[in-house]
């Protein structure tokens, strides 16, 4: 039997339109993570939604590893004290002869494990969240006093556009060439959430 | 991918995956073997160098960073054939035992004492963190301080 030019295509075309669909529709957040990803709502999140999201973030590890309590940072999946006892020296950098830059430069390096990004480096004391509530991290994060004197405005670009931020959805992989778990809300749903918050008025919830 | 960049003071070119790490560039393209391979993953500090005068990893340092840079290993921290004070400290003190992981050392040295000419022990232990498996620590420290008093004594 001959079929036609256009039939002959249809089945191949409906598998690949199948195939899509459900490759867009799988989460993006796929590593070793044990955190399963939360579907999103494709409803607009209000205030205390977006709040939440946006913590579910905010208090992971790959962001508390590096807003430390003290004057040294943590690291790995059970957030240790950062190897060789590394400090958080006078500028956040590290010390004289053991900056950050040592090992750490502008992009992640597989083969040896060592995560990178620009402006590698400890958030200033001012803006340590370890050991805060939820409540806690935001007052921290709306507060010039303690956020390096941003409005929400600048707060919001700092969370959804700087890049050391957003190494959190590609930390790499460690020494073990294990990937790094990302944090438990995708990219693309923590900067929407983190933008619905402050077009709330960032709200903060009482406990 | 090209890079060019400095090394000892000698202008380089070299043509290489630009992911590849410079400790290989350094040893295999280079013929530099005095930067040593230890673990590969920037944590015991053999593979210690100086980019722009800064204390580097260099198996955890991708080729395509060193662009324009400048690169000094322990081949170039002599000028001429007068010895960089921590070279004549280390000799003095007799710090190595096996040797291999001296060279890491004496560049961490070198840096600090750029940035802190005088170090305390606490300098000492919170800057130099590379590790020595035949435990000469004691010996390096010595060797740091006499280093700094050379150092000190030919300005």
């Amino acid at each position: 039997m001959i079929i036609p030019e256009r039939s002959r295509w249809f089945p191949v075309l409906i598998l690949l339109l199948v195939g899509g669909l459900l490759g867009l529709s799988a989460p993006e957040n796929r590593s070793n993570s044990q955190i399963e990803v939360i579907p999103q709502s494709a409803t607009p999140l209000d205030g205390m939604q977006a709040f939440d999201q946006v913590m579910q973030v905010l208090t992971h590890k790959r962001c508390v590893n590096c807003h430390p309590a003290g004057d040294r940072p943590r690291q790995g999946e059970d957030s240790h004290y950062h190897n060789f006892g590394v400090q958080r020296g006078k500028g956040n950098h590290g010390v004289a002869a053991l900056t950050c830059n040592t090992c750490h430069q502008a992009e992640n390096n597989n083969y040896a494990g060592v995560p990178g990004a620009p402006d590698w480096s400890l958030a200033p004391r001012s803006m340590a969240w370890e050991g805060l509530s939820r409540v806690e991290i935001a007052q921290s994060i709306l507060d010039p006093a303690r956020n390096g004197g941003r409005t929400l405005a600048q707060t919001v670009s700092h969370l959804t556009e700087h890049e050391l931020v957003l190494w959190a959805w590609d930390p790499g992989v460690d020494a073990n060439g294990i990937p790094r778990e990302k944090p438990p809300v995708s990219k693309v749903d923590f900067i929407k959430a983190v933008r619905a918050w402050a077009a709330a008025g960032a709200p903060i919830p009482a406990k | 991918m090209e890079v060019s960049f400095l090394i000892n003071g000698v202008s380089q070119r070299v043509d290489v995956d630009a992911d590849t790490p410079l400790l290989w560039v350094i040893r295999d393209i280079l013929d530099l073997k005095g930067t040593k391979f230890g673990c590969g993953k920037a944590a015991c500090g053999a593979c210690t160098i100086h980019i722009d005068g800064e204390a580097v990893r260099a198996c955890a340092y991708a080729v395509k960073f060193a662009e324009g840079k400048s690169i000094t290993t322990i081949e170039g921290l002599s000028v001429g054939d007068k010895l960089h004070p921590v070279q004549q400290a280390w000799m003095e003190e007799v710090v190595p035992q096996c040797g291999y992981c001296q060279p890491g050392f004496m560049m961490a040295t070198a840096a600090l004492l750029e940035k802190i000419p005088q170090p305390t022990d606490q300098d000492i232990d919170d800057n130099i963190v590379n590790v020595c498996r035949c435990a000469t620590y004691y010996r390096m420290r010595k060797a740091i301080h006499r280093a700094a008093a050379i150092k000190q004594e030919t300005r």
